[in-house]
């Protein structure tokens, strides 16, 4: 597994080259990359920071990791996730899972996402031309990472 | 002794990243720290009886109100987590 909390941006094919590389077990990649998004009121996002909990935010990422390798048939995992200021349009987070077949890989991408979302110690604050606020947690983040405890 | 830390935007409702606090006899669960916070009225009534519900983590592991805390524990508030 590799996890990391980083400033820098990272090469989604690097990451996917590292985790595949010198492995023939693989049928399955997948890969999602997250960007960030103007989600402003006013449209006019200058910076996204994210500010996180040194320590706790990559146990945090630890222990999704494990649990997603339990519940799937996954040969391995990263996640990579930034900290910092970021610009719109930049990478702000990226999951691999690879597998022998797709469906594993896509539900544990799936899974990693939503609860990275809820459970990991992270918090966005955007600027604007009309200032600063702090980003609202959504409602169907929470339930979406509910859903697969049923 | 807890080490107490506050992050994101009630960090900067309290205007507090980290602090120290001795133990005291009945502070033993995550809910008395809390009213001990709450005890100090001002913008700490207001960010631990707000409209958002806050989270906890002890010694980095997500937490819950009831969770006993003990000397020495890193305790953490912070509001819903944002990510990814």
């Amino acid at each position: 597994m590799y996890i990391s909390v980083q400033p820098e941006d990272f090469d989604i094919a690097d990451v996917m080259n590292q985790l595949c590389a010198k492995r023939k077990d693989i049928g399955a990649v997948v890969t999602f990359s997250g960007l960030v998004r103007d989600q402003s009121s006013t449209q006019n996002l200058i910076t996204l920071e994210l500010e996180h909990y040194p320590g706790m935010t990559e146990k945090a990422l630890e222990s999704i990791a494990q649990k997603a390798m339990q519940k799937w048939d996954i040969q391995d995992l990263a996640i990579i996730h930034r900290v910092g200021k970021l610009k719109p349009a930049e990478n702000i987070v990226l999951v691999i899972t690879i597998s022998a077949h797709r469906k594993d890989a896509f539900d544990a991408c799936s899974f990693l996402m939503d609860y990275l979302k809820t459970q990991a110690p992270f918090w966005k604050k955007e600027t604007t031309v009309d200032g600063e606020s702090w980003v609202a947690s959504r409602k169907s983040d929470e339930l979406a990472a509910k859903s697969w405890d049923e | 002794m807890f080490d107490v830390l506050y992050f994101a935007s009630l960090r900067e409702q309290l205007s507090t990243e980290k602090e120290q606090i001795e133990q005291v006899q009945d502070v033993s669960t995550v809910a008395s720290l809390k009213a001990l916070l709450i005890a100090r009225g001002g913008v700490w009534k207001e960010a631990f009886e707000g409209s958002i519900p806050l989270l906890v983590s002890i010694n980095q592991q997500m937490a819950t109100d009831d969770a006993a805390i003990q000397d020495g524990d890193e305790i953490a508030f912070f509001p819903p987590v944002t990510g990814g």
